[in-house]
């Protein structure tokens, strides 16, 4: 086989670099690697030199110190004699917590009010497009502030409960308090027996799973259909319901009471996660029904003539034809709007929420001084968030990816 | 014999469709009650305006516009409509209207603010319209200095020396890319600017605005504040942005492997964390990584911490644009014998950026609403005042007047925007 390309004639020859085009991009990548370098080296030069004029050079060891201060919106143990480091993974767990509080709730709307915007009733798609774009073009952080404010400034003060001509009173059947402290709902009290209740709940969760590829299996193999869903709802409820009572209702709640200035009892949820996690879940919720009508949308209507040619009806329809395709369409955009939502709760720090971000970038920070340490933490927490969900996207989408060809 | 046939010879009048079948009847029985669910929903719907129109409405129009203090305004409110009538006191716009809108920028001065939005549109202008003279485009290139000029004043020969930087490094390009290659071309045009700044255009410009003094007032950065500062801060991050971008969204499609990493790991890492945390970089870090002795003020450092956030976001917008074009632009340009950035200067960035401008804006849309996060930093923008204004004894307690404003202000402009995009989006749809 004869070769095409002419051996090099003489060798190599340093003008070769620049305009060979076989060495040229050596070249490039080299300068670039060189330049990069330098620049992060002058970078950090400068930052290793004013720290270490400052009398702080990079250390990690403030973590262990005692933190000394009191995070009263907590998910594990902590008191003011814990640690930096404690007082940090509280407040991880309280970005997570509102982070999934409010991505679930933000879905549940946000599907529903792009469903909604899609519906052929012209007063309800005007009410729902006025939503999303008075929710779109306002900033987060206004809203979160906004809720705040009419949380304190409108909600009663919990003294207004008290007597008989009570100024406020309270909530659904006297269970939930809503005042300018918090909302305080009913907590459940676990008695003796209660675990068979919540094992028998567990199980009939297990026993739905079970029945619905039970019920999938013999559909392939028969061709009968069985109400899955109300013989799913049945299983889901009935189960649990009669070993409550058999137990004799071991699970009771703890309502709230007005002692001295305050609510006791119940379970208290804090204006400021209330007043984020609603605002945050609002503000996703406009840009998700974008995002499921135009998934939706983007279904083209041969598909649904298509499955109707075919004797489906329209319930089917949807379930079968319309949604898988659109949630291909709905939910890479939807993750990146969780990924928002994650962000976004950094704005805690607006209304006192003592998330990751007003912990250690708050008041650890401040109090240590230890600002270069604190800020490399919080970034790679987020950046670790960050990562983890891209990954899992793009997991899914290779999954749901059409295979053409 | 009679002839009993008949024969119309005339049109019958066209008879009125039935009443269920016209007008506003027809299309209410079609859109609001077409059945049960729906008439039970419209009807729900239909008291849900009435109770929140009705509340809002009178509270709106009930309202008093001029007093110093809300106690006061209350007060007149329960003179003019009795007593326990609840209105909306918006005199607190009425009070701090200039405050919202210019910060604490001298009265004296608001012409400048003013004059520099005003010339913003002639200056984006021709990027929007094909219609105008590719000349305004000039005016455009030496806009952002201009309104630096304005707007934080000073000596005029600061911002020529920058624009003399770019200057040398165009002339740089020229010279050296004709004596050695292209590539040694774009090395020098990079490092003679760089040079230039560095080390010789303060002690230039100081020379000169001491032999020919051109200076108007200069204002200070924390004079600055309201919807000026959003819009400034996000005017600048925007357009700055742009040119990082595209080196960036470039460099990500580039099969140079090193460069490749470098522009990933960036776009990666900025998209990765939250604004805020950058935001506490420029306000407590970034000053760490300059040279020691060196203190720039936090209006320029939050600026750069927010451009490069931008340019992150934008080159993923541009990035968009490039994956969008037909392979067979890429391969045309290369079969003219056009080179990397010959077809990219002429080929790929006009198509690509055409693209994406319906992205461009909704990401500048995006960061303008982002702006308000540099009141938790200190700044006071038209959050960080309403903070301040609420914090006052006069105003103390008046939530709805203000954050509605606010968020009026930061409605339109989004909204329009992003109307805006949507238009674009239709005309430059070229497919089928």
């Amino acid at each position: 086989m004869s070769t095409i390309t002419d051996p090099v004639q003489g060798g190599f020859r340093i003008s070769m670099l620049l305009y060979d085009t076989r060495y040229r991009s050596m070249t490039i990548q080299v300068i670039a690697l060189i330049g990069f370098l330098l620049a992060i080296g002058w970078l950090f030069g400068n930052a290793a030199q004013n720290l270490a004029a400052l009398g702080k050079p990079l250390n990690f060891s403030f973590l262990g110190d005692t933190a000394g201060y009191d995070i009263n919106q907590r998910l594990i143990e902590y008191n003011s004699q814990m640690t930096h480091g404690r007082a940090a993974v509280v407040g991880l767990l309280n970005t997570l917590l509102v982070a999934v509080l409010g991505c679930i709730t933000a879905t549940v709307i946000g599907v529903l009010v792009g469903i909604m915007r899609l519906s052929k009733n012209w007063i309800i798609s005007k009410i729902m497009t006025v939503y999303i774009e008075t929710f779109r073009n306002v900033p987060v952080l206004l809203w979160i502030i906004m809720t705040m404010a009419i949380f304190i400034e409108v909600f009663p003060k919990p003294s207004d409960f008290r007597g008989a001509d009570a100024v406020a009173s309270m909530k659904l059947f006297e269970s939930v308090a809503v005042t300018n402290r918090g909302i305080f709902i009913p907590s459940p009290v676990f008695g003796s027996g209660s675990m068979a209740v919540i094992a028998v709940f567990i199980l009939s969760i297990v026993g739905i799973f079970v029945f619905g590829r039970w019920a999938h299996k013999r559909q392939d193999e028969t061709g009968q259909i069985l109400p899955t869903f109300w013989i799913k709802l049945g299983i889901f409820f009935i189960p649990s319901i009669i070993v409550f009572y058999v137990m004799g209702q071991p699970i009771s709640l703890e309502y709230p009471e007005l002692k001295g200035f305050n609510f006791k009892g119940g379970f208290h949820m804090r204006n400021s996660l209330i007043a984020l996690w609603f605002a945050l879940s609002l503000y996703t919720a406009a840009f998700i029904a974008e995002t499921v009508r135009s998934g939706i949308q983007a279904v083209s209507k041969g598909q649904t003539e298509a499955a109707a040619a075919l004797g489906l009806r329209p319930g089917r329809i949807t379930s079968l034809v319309v949604l898988p395709q659109a949630l291909r369409v709905i939910i890479p955009p939807m993750i990146s709007q969780y990924m928002n939502l994650t962000k976004n709760s950094s704005l805690a720090i607006a209304v006192g929420y003592m998330d990751i971000t007003g912990t250690l970038g708050g008041v650890t920070l401040n109090q240590t001084g230890r600002e270069m340490e604190s800020l490399m933490i919080l970034m790679a927490i987020y950046l670790t968030i960050s990562l983890t969900i891209s990954t899992v996207m793009n997991v899914y989408n290779e999954r749901v990816k059409l295979r053409e060809r | 014999m009679t002839d009993v046939s008949y024969v119309r010879t005339e049109m019958l009048q066209e008879k009125a469709p039935p009443v269920s079948q016209a007008g506003i009847i027809k299309w209410l029985r079609e859109n609001m009650f077409s059945n049960i669910p729906n008439s039970i929903l419209s009807i729900v719907a239909l008291w849900a305006i009435y109770y929140v129109l009705s509340d809002v409405l009178p509270w709106a129009f009930k309202s008093s516009w001029n007093a110093n203090s809300l106690g006061e305004c209350r007060s007149a409110i329960a003179a003019a409509y009795g007593e326990g009538a609840s209105g909306a006191c918006w005199s607190v716009i009425h009070d701090r209207f200039l405050q919202l809108i210019f910060g604490f920028y001298p009265k004296e001065l608001y012409w400048r603010p003013v004059l520099i939005f005003v010339l913003m549109f002639v200056a984006i202008a021709p990027v929007l319209f094909d219609g105008l003279p590719k000349k305004m485009l000039r005016f455009t290139m030496v806009y952002p200095f201009l309104a630096f000029w304005l707007l934080w004043g000073g000596s005029l020969w600061f911002p020529l020396m920058i624009i003399a930087g770019f200057v040398l490094g165009y002339l740089a390009f020229g010279v050296v890319s004709k004596m050695a290659s292209s590539l040694v071309g774009m090395i020098a045009a990079v490092l003679v600017p760089i040079l230039w700044w560095l080390f010789l255009s303060g002690d230039v410009a100081t020379m000169l605005q001491s032999i020919i003094p051109l200076s108007i007032e200069s204002v200070a950065s924390d004079k600055f504040g309201g919807f000026m500062l959003s819009i400034t801060i996000g005017v600048i991050g925007i357009s700055l942005s742009l040119p990082i971008g595209i080196v960036l969204a470039l460099g990500r499609q580039s099969d140079l492997m090193i460069v490749k990493v470098i522009c990933v790991g960036f776009i990666e890492f900025i998209r990765g964390v939250p604004l805020i945390t950058l935001l506490f970089v420029a306000s407590t870090l970034l000053n760490y990584f300059m040279p020691p002795g060196t203190n720039f003020d936090l209006i320029l450092r939050v600026i750069i911490m927010v451009t490069l956030f931008a340019s992150a976001y934008m080159a993923e917008v541009i990035r968009g644009g490039l994956a969008a074009l037909p392979k067979g632009q890429y391969e045309g340009a290369d079969s003219l014998g056009l080179d990397f950035w010959q077809s990219t200067r002429l080929v790929i960035m006009p198509q690509a950026l055409k693209i994406s401008i319906p992205n461009i804006v909704s990401s500048f849309i995006g960061l303008f609403k982002d702006t308000t996060l540099v009141s938790i930093i200190g700044l006071l923008d038209p959050i960080g005042l309403s903070t301040n204004i609420r914090a006052n004894m006069e105003w103390n307690g008046v939530i709805w007047e203000l954050y509605g404003f606010i968020a009026l202000v930061f409605w339109l402009f989004c909204f329009s925007m992003s109307r805006y995009s949507m238009y674009l989006e239709r005309k430059l749809q070229t497919g089928h």
